[in-house]
């Protein structure tokens, strides 16, 4: 023992090992086990008379008493322990309560407190000791997908770091990457790869934020994401959107699938009705028949929405049945669909309305139309609406829903066997032309009819194409999509090289990825002519944004002359050359970052199926069902089921 | 060479130009208009932050026993106008009392002078001569002074906590934030930042929420701890002498014995004050076991300059800092860039990882946690409540995560990579709980994840 500074209380221990002890109290921890400096403080035999807290962080001193073997006299909570004697006394002040502590001569109270305070502490942190585990989550389901390359890793990091509203102001020359997330994600579930379970909660977050991107992102973060949703509430929408969030049971198992139509969350039992109707559409009408009656009218309309996908002459008994149901959009509902089947007896009765209103004049040159002058009760159980909107004749409102609703192949028979190019081409009397176009167009689109689509389209480069015709520009994106990819695109680039670019941004989002060449030359080419009549970039930012996601990285090499700077036109907007030259590199360089995107997929992994590169970017988009990820004015259906939760 | 304390003139300042145009913007630049944050220490350091066409001020720092400049503007001329400007306002009628007042050097500064008085040192170790004598003796005389200052400091606060403790700490949460800052001031003014910072946290815990006078009270009481450790470094054995200078704040150097070995990168993280970001790195060597800490900084909004990837090995020598207990080191000579390593440290079990910080202690008992690899834990929510734990394979012994932990993203990354099954996990160890910083997946050859 030596120098033990005569001012310094240890209240437990009145010899010390060490003159560090003796200062400073550091060696408490050793010397209340009281066995010299070596043997640690920790589990097991616990640090000497009284062994540390239970690690609690923040919720010291928590009343619960310790919960492992040896939880002695020393644990906190049980009142009276010199720990809390020493916590009321500072609390109230030495003044009003006197802690349990020596004084010696010379050291006033609070300091005395403080000494034994400082012991105190370092005695509890030293003699700190694990807490009992609790009960270990479920493991997640395991990934059979390969990883992925180590690049493609590292881009998915650097994409989905860049948030939107992390940069802000003006984007020059540099690549908009959130923008590009779609196209990674499709790309990458072409490939099948695994999502690295360190990316998972930001791609988890990145779908939260966009509903757009929840399907292909929860496809791509695979199983463990929804092991890691159901820890996270910010996640839960995962569980609710993905049918995989609960597994289905085996559509075959009748008690199983009987179990979660009549328990189920909506969207499982949403889920549940596709993978049997996949199966065996029959035992699926049978499942819906069964508790129809007792769904509420939203969950009928989305039920009856839901038979869009395999809408076949089977469903016609149950949709005819549906027309008479008690909600007015289920029955609107139930009529689209059966007008979608041409030998349905609705789409039947329908024809045979239309064709009393629409015949070829009596010189055989032209069309003439009557209006129906009533819409009765049959009418409107066959979904036809009787009160039109407002500024909209009645009987022309009627015509309108009667002839969307009529099978196409009707016209030709009921018109002198004319094709639709020569009905369409005819002269229709006393200003109905407008009325009829447009309901054709609505039924080609409906039955997904390319012949009349074709015909209700025309030439691209004929002049009322490109100003306001009979076929408006929503109209003719959602005819557009009824073609076939490759004539659409031809479509559309004749349109812009014949009107320009500022009708085009609609058009172009119903267009597949990436743009086909003779597309991709044409909108350069119109780009190029707007820069050089001295326009500003922004003008076409829209129709820019879209280049860049949708141009052909092949096309990179033609685009690099564009990026100099050239000659300021004179009558051309200040400044203006300097933005296109930027814009222009901000292209180029977005193609560059989308051709090494889908390169990296291509690094060598082992088990990677190799694809050819630019390949897997041609995915053609079905728009009726899944519009690109970025279409612009996509022609959404009703509702879709995670819109409505 | 410029006799510590005594200013110099205008003219003196600008015969340091190197040419009439940097004299004439360094002339412009001596007025308070663009400085900030400006100070001069008792052994002739000036600094100060000076707002230039960018978003960032230039940090200046002149020391005037060289003169020796350093300023983070991208000019060429030397010394450039920032530091003819900063002399200028010290030399100035209003330096003394109002836009240079004497200070602590801040910590940016502080490492400029450090590295540079180790040079020093180095070339005077080089070159024994004349003059050395002398040097020495101003160097013990300041460094008397500076301790004369701490010892005033340190006796100042141990009244304020005696103060605190008669009257009570309840009558201290309703006094606010104020008092504290008041101390803290004093305690910069004293030069001892490491009692200033601690201070400052004081101010914080009653606000703290349920349970705070017991962490009020084991804060005054670790304080108290240090001021006595102060006030009787002489009756200290030499190692904790020395740590609890470096706690204290007291300008340290790592003169230990430099250390070569393959320094795995554990883990890389900022955290940012008010004027300054300060970047942790922790690194294990991997034929000597050991784990470092290497510090690097940064003016507030701009990164550290030193950035060592999470998972690389990096061929370096490192040299301690003193103390016991004390893990920092600098980063001395390199010999190779930062490479991939298959290596890894070592995991210990849970009831090793407190036992280790209980050792720790033992050196050093201001130490908030460890740094400890723990091997096949898997991440689990708390039965009740927001916390989560590392539990160890068994299922028997955990480890909370620390509060700090649980509220960062990165342990959604922890939650992730595990998925339910072991992962070897570094992090800091402490009375707050475990805060995770690297994982490693299982898997054989699986990359280091770090969680920030």
């Amino acid at each position: 023992m030596n120098a033990t500074p005569t001012d310094h209380t240890r209240p437990a221990h009145t010899t010390t090992a060490s003159a560090t002890a003796s200062a400073t109290a550091s060696t408490a921890p050793t010397s209340t086990s009281g066995s010299g400096p070596d043997p640690g403080p920790g589990p097991g035999p616990g640090p000497g008379p009284g062994p540390g807290p239970d690690l609690s962080p923040g919720r010291e001193p928590s009343p619960a008493p310790d919960a492992r073997p040896g939880g002695g006299p020393g644990s906190p909570g049980c009142h009276g322990t010199p720990w809390e004697e020493l916590v009321t006394s500072a609390l109230l002040g030495t003044d009003r309560r006197r802690p349990p502590v020596d004084v010696p001569p010379g050291k006033d109270l609070p300091a005395a407190l403080l000494d034994a305070a400082a012991v105190e502490t370092v005695r509890r942190r030293a003699g700190l000791r694990p807490a009992p585990a609790a009960a270990p989550p479920e493991r997640a389901a395991a990934d059979p997908r390969p990883p992925l390359p180590a690049a493609a890793r590292r881009r998915l990091a650097l994409l989905l770091a860049d948030r939107p509203g992390t940069g802000g102001g003006r984007r020059g020359t540099a690549p908009d990457l959130t923008e590009l997330l779609p196209q990674w994600l499709a790309v990458a579930n072409d490939h099948g790869y695994a999502a690295p379970a360190e990316l998972l909660p930001a791609l988890l977050d990145a779908a939260r934020g966009r509903t757009d991107l929840r399907p292909q992102t929860l496809h791509f973060a695979g199983p463990r994401a929804l092991w890691l949703a159901r820890l996270n509430p910010d996640w839960k929408f995962a569980l609710r959107t993905s049918p995989g969030g609960n597994a289905l049971p085996d559509t075959r198992d009748i008690d199983a699938v009987q179990r979660l139509w009549g328990e189920g969350l909506f969207a499982e039992r949403v889920a549940l009705l596709a993978a049997v109707r996949a199966d065996d559409p029959e035992a699926a009408r049978e499942l819906l028949g069964g508790s129809w009656s007792t769904e509420r009218a939203e969950d009928r309309l989305m039920f009856l929405d839901s038979l869009r996908a395999g809408l076949s002459d089977g469903d016609e008994p149950f949709l005819e049945r549906a027309l008479s149901d008690r909600s007015r959009n289920v029955r609107a509902t139930a009529a689209e669909l059966l007008s979608a089947l041409p030998s349905s007896a609705l789409a039947t009765r329908m024809a045979d309305r239309a064709s009393s209103c629409v015949a070829m004049d009596q010189t055989r040159t032209g069309i003439t139309v009557e209006a129906p002058h009533a819409c009765d009760a049959a009418m409107e159980r066959d979904g036809v609406v009787p009160q039109a909107p407002p500024g909209r004749g009645q009987r022309a409102w009627w015509l309108g829903q009667l002839v969307e609703a009529t099978p196409l192949a009707t016209w030709p028979a009921r018109l002198g066997g004319r094709s639709a190019e020569e009905i369409t081409a005819l002269p229709v009397q006393d200003e109905w032309r407008p009325e009829l176009h447009t309901a054709w167009c609505r039924a080609a689109v409906r039955q997904r009819d390319a012949g009349w689509a074709r015909a209700l389209l025309g030439v691209p480069s004929a002049p009322e194409a490109g100003g306001p015709g009979a076929v408006s520009l929503a109209e003719r994106a959602k005819l557009l999509a009824v073609l076939p990819a490759a004539e659409r695109a031809d479509w559309v680039a004749g349109f812009i090289d014949a009107h320009g670019l500022s009708e085009a941004f609609q058009l172009l989002g119903v267009c597949t990825l990436p743009w086909s060449g003779t597309l991709g030359r044409a909108v350069v080419d119109a780009l190029n002519i707007a820069r050089d009549a001295g326009s500003y970039p922004w003008s076409f930012s829209g129709v820019m944004g879209l280049a860049e996601r949708c141009l052909d990285p092949a096309e990179t090499s033609r685009l690099e002359s564009l990026t100099a700077l050239s000659d300021e036109p004179e009558d051309g907007a200040p400044g203006a050359v300097g933005y296109w030259a930027e814009a222009f590199q901000r292209l180029v360089g977005t193609l560059r970052l989308r051709a090494a995107m889908v390169a990296e997929m291509h690094a060598p992994t082992g088990s990677a199926t190799p694809t050819a590169p630019g390949a897997a970017l041609c995915r053609p988009c079905d728009p009726g069902s899944a519009p690109p990820p970025e279409g612009p004015g996509t022609t959404s259906g009703p509702a879709s089921a995670d819109a409505r939760i | 060479m410029n006799q510590q304390g005594v200013r110099w003139t205008a003219d003196q300042v600008l015969a340091l130009a190197p040419d009439a145009a940097s004299r004439k913007a360094g002339s412009k630049l001596g007025a308070a208009g663009p400085w900030s944050e400006a100070g001069n220490s008792s052994e002739g350091v000036v600094w100060g932050l000076c707002k230039g066409s960018g978003s960032k001020p230039y940090q200046t720092v002149v020391d005037t026993t060289g003169p020796a400049y350093k300023c983070s503007c991208p000019s060429r001329k030397f010394p450039c106008k920032h530091a003819l400007g900063l002399l200028l306002l010290w030399a100035g009628p209003d330096g003394a009392d109002g836009t240079v007042p004497q200070a602590q050097p801040p910590e940016w500064a502080e490492q400029w002078l450090t590295d540079r008085r180790k040079r020093a040192a180095k070339q005077e170790e080089s070159t024994p001569g004349a003059g050395r004598g002398g040097d020495a003796e101003a160097a013990r005389r300041r460094a008397e002074r500076r301790a004369e200052r701490a010892t005033a400091g340190t006796t100042d606060l141990e009244q304020r906590l005696t103060d605190l403790l008669r009257g009570g700490l309840a009558g201290a949460e309703r006094a606010g934030y104020g008092p504290w800052e008041e101390t803290a001031r004093r305690m910069v003014d004293a030069q001892v930042p490491g009692l200033a910072s601690r201070v400052q946290e004081l101010g914080a815990l009653p606000g703290s929420g349920a349970g705070w006078p017991v962490r009020m009270l084991e804060e005054c009481a670790l304080l108290h701890l240090l001021d006595q450790a102060w006030l009787r470094r002489d009756e200290l054995p030499g190692p904790l002498a020395a740590t609890v200078r470096t706690r204290l704040g007291l300008p340290t150097s790592a003169d230990g014995p430099p250390v070569r070995d393959q320094w795995l990168v554990l883990a890389q993280y900022d955290s940012a004050e008010a004027k300054l970001t300060t970047r942790r790195i922790w690194l294990y060597g991997a034929e000597s076991g050991r784990t470092a800490l290497v510090l690097s900084f940064g003016a507030a909004g701009r990164a550290p300059e030193l950035a060592l990837p999470v998972g690389l090995a990096l061929d370096a020598e490192l040299s301690p800092y003193p103390g016991a207990g004390q893990l920092r080191a600098a980063l001395g000579e390199r010999f190779a860039a930062p490479v991939p390593t298959p290596l890894r440290p070592a995991g210990t079990g849970i009831a090793d990882a407190t036992a280790a910080y209980g050792i720790a202690l033992r050196d050093d008992p201001w130490l908030d946690s460890w740094p400890v690899t723990l091997g096949d834990v898997v991440p689990v929510q708390e039965e009740h409540g927001d916390g989560w734990q590392l539990a160890d394979a068994a299922g028997e012994l955990a480890l909370p995560l620390s509060d700090r932990a649980v509220s960062r993203p990165g342990l959604w990354k922890l939650v992730a990579v595990s998925g339910g099954a072991p992962v070897t996990v570094f992090g800091e160890c402490g009375h707050g709980g475990f805060t995770p910083l690297t994982a490693w997946p299982t898997e054989p050859g699986a990359e280091a994840i770090s969680l920030n």
